[in-house]
């Protein structure tokens, strides 16, 4: 085999790996597409009413505003997810496995590409359960199967790019309790972007930073192909955000993987 | 030492290694013969677990030259990786997989086809005694299966160089004999194991040549028969069914010790046939009887007393 076949044969054993891992453990992966299904219940049901008649659209009301808020929480799925990945990167490297795969001539990469991978078809999982569930609650996409196809695609790009960033979360974290921290502000940014309120309605500092922060463009592009709406440059600005939160996290997580470990316990 | 000639399955020739400020390896040279065991004897924090780890690729050295399986450490750590085998202290093992599984893993990563891997896993789990636990997850396991399930693992790809990191630290007495067997008959298949441990009974009981480490040096090296004829603290003890039969031996004899309470008595000894008749003789002269009588060889115990005990004196290096 070569070098090339030899990093995708190990890659592939270690996603087998964490694929195990999460069928056979399934709580956090249900609790983790949990998390967004309720809050989609919540915001739309209690929320809904109010907050969809200051949309100010012909309609209002809930609907409109199960419809405005839909994208929004498809990323606070993502962002779910993310949290798991740094939790379970960081309570895997606390196991003697990790220090036995670091003494074997494996492809040592493919113990993160594992995990990313894993972590990808995790979150998959999760945006599929949320979109039935708006789905299944009234919300009706206008998107073209092209729309369709791009709006995946956007979605990947920005699981992949906050999947890399959970892993080095997990990576650098010294505690399992601290990695489940550290990617909580992803849990919030969606908050203080666009998905729940326009940015409009926010006090000047707030509009400001929830008019930069890479979400508000994630929410802008995919609420555009899912519904119609102007996306204007949001797709080109958030397509940048991915690329660079992917590259600097995937250094970050590689540089994190190859140090060595800390001193001998004893 | 070992003879020149033989050839070496590890080689070290000053090594350093420091976390910060602290030295945890100051300038070790030692050479493992093939198909051996070479014990790395210490107390807690002497640097066993650094030095494992530095050897088995895990973490870098600061200086030193380190050939493994003939490949230098430094330059090929992927050609040493595919000869050696490691089983850490704390259990290398997958705990949410099963043990079936984390076997079936180890032949994945060793690129052992599918239908080879099976075979292995299902012959290790019967050799290791796992076969009824093969389908439960590793995480419950006792501490005897699971150290025998790391070793199991460590053997999927066949390593010709093992580093075991005190195998049998926790274990039950009877997992400790099971252990030291499994570790006997992988030398008997021209293994080479290179173990560390507390236990001097083990290392005793198992190793070829014996290094103490110290404070990151080594303090002393050679075969445990060696070792233990350095060290003087071989005796006979005599044992007395009163305190009258005891007051005269003492008048008799040069004791080492005396002990009222047990009523027992130690004369320095070698343990050989001579001395001992020597001192019967002295007891029936005296007419002193004498309930029973034992003999002790100094073990590694005291060889690591004598080596250790006196952090103010000067250490001496063994030959």
């Amino acid at each position: 085999m070569s070098t090339l076949a030899y990093a995708a044969h190990d890659s592939r054993t270690m996603l087998r790996r964490n694929l195990r891992h999460m069928w056979r453990y399934p709580t956090l992966t249900l609790m983790v597409a949990g998390i967004p299904v309720v809050l989609l219940l919540l915001f739309v049901y209690v929320f809904g009413g109010t907050l969809g008649a200051g949309l100010g659209g012909p309609a209002g009301g809930r609907a409109d505003y199960l419809a405005y808020v839909t994208p929004g929480i498809l990323l606070i799925a993502v962002a779910g997810v993310a949290q798991g990945t740094a939790i379970s990167v960081a309570m895997d490297m606390t196991e003697g496995i990790i220090a036995r795969f670091r003494t074997m001539a494996i492809f040592r990469p493919s113990i993160l590409t594992g995990h990313v991978v894993s972590a990808m078809t995790q979150t998959a999982a999760s945006l599929a359960i949320v979109l039935a569930v708006a789905v299944l609650i009234g919300f009706r996409p206008t998107a073209s199967p092209v729309e369709w196809a791009a709006a995946v695609g956007v979605l990947a790009m920005i699981a992949l790019a906050i999947t890399w960033l959970s892993v080095a979360c997990g990576l650098v974290s010294k505690t399992v309790e601290a990695a489940s921290n550290l990617p909580m502000p992803l849990m919030l940014l969606p908050f203080l972007s666009s998905g729940f309120v326009p940015t409009e309605s926010m006090p000047t500092a707030l509009r400001w930073f929830a008019e930069y922060q890479p979400f508000t463009p994630f929410i802008e592009t995919l609420r555009g192909l899912l519904l119609g709406t102007a996306i204007g440059n949001s797709a080109a600005v958030a397509v940048a955000w991915c690329v660079g939160i992917t590259l600097v996290s995937f250094l970050w997580a590689r540089a994190a993987f190859n140090r060595d470990p800390g001193p001998a316990a004893t | 030492m070992t003879s020149p000639t033989a050839r070496s399955a590890i080689a070290v020739a000053g090594l350093r290694k420091s976390f910060g400020d602290k030295v945890v390896l100051d300038g070790i040279d030692l050479q493992v013969t093939e198909g051996t065991i070479f014990a790395l004897l210490g107390p807690n924090g002497a640097g066993k677990t650094t030095m494992v780890h530095i050897l088995s690729t895990l973490i870098g050295a600061d200086a030193g030259e380190v050939a493994v399986g003939g490949h230098d450490l430094a330059q090929e750590p992927d050609a040493v990786r595919a000869v050696i085998g490691v089983t850490g202290q704390f259990s290398a093992v997958d705990q949410l997989l099963t043990g079936e599984e984390n076997l079936i893993l180890m032949a994945d990563l060793r690129h052992l086809d599918r239908a080879e891997g099976r075979r292995r896993a299902a012959e290790l789990l019967d050799r290791f005694d796992l076969v009824e636990a093969a389908r439960k997850p590793a995480g419950t396991y006792s501490g005897g299966m699971r150290r025998r399930l790391d070793l199991a693992m460590t053997l999927v790809g066949d390593p010709r160089i093992i580093f075991l990191d005190e195998p049998t630290a926790g274990l039950d007495p009877r997992s400790r004999r099971t252990m030291w067997q499994l570790i006997r008959e992988l030398v008997a298949a021209g293994v080479t194991i290179f173990l560390t441990t507390q236990y001097l009974e083990e290392a005793d009981e198992l190793a070829d040549q014996v290094a103490v480490l110290d404070h990151g040096r080594l303090i002393a090296e050679g075969a445990p028969e060696t070792l233990k004829r350095r060290v003087p603290g071989g005796h006979i003890r005599l044992q007395f069914a009163d305190q009258e039969g005891l007051e005269s031996a003492a008048r008799a004899l040069e004791a080492s010790a005396r002990d009222d309470d047990a009523l027992t008595l130690e004369v320095p000894s070698d343990g050989g046939v001579r001395s001992l008749r020597g001192l019967l003789d002295q007891l029936d002269g005296a007419s002193v009887e004498v309930d029973s009588l034992s003999v002790h060889l100094p073990d590694l115990d005291d060889v690591f007393l004598a080596l250790t005990g006196q952090p103010d004196k000067e250490r001496a290096t063994l030959p």
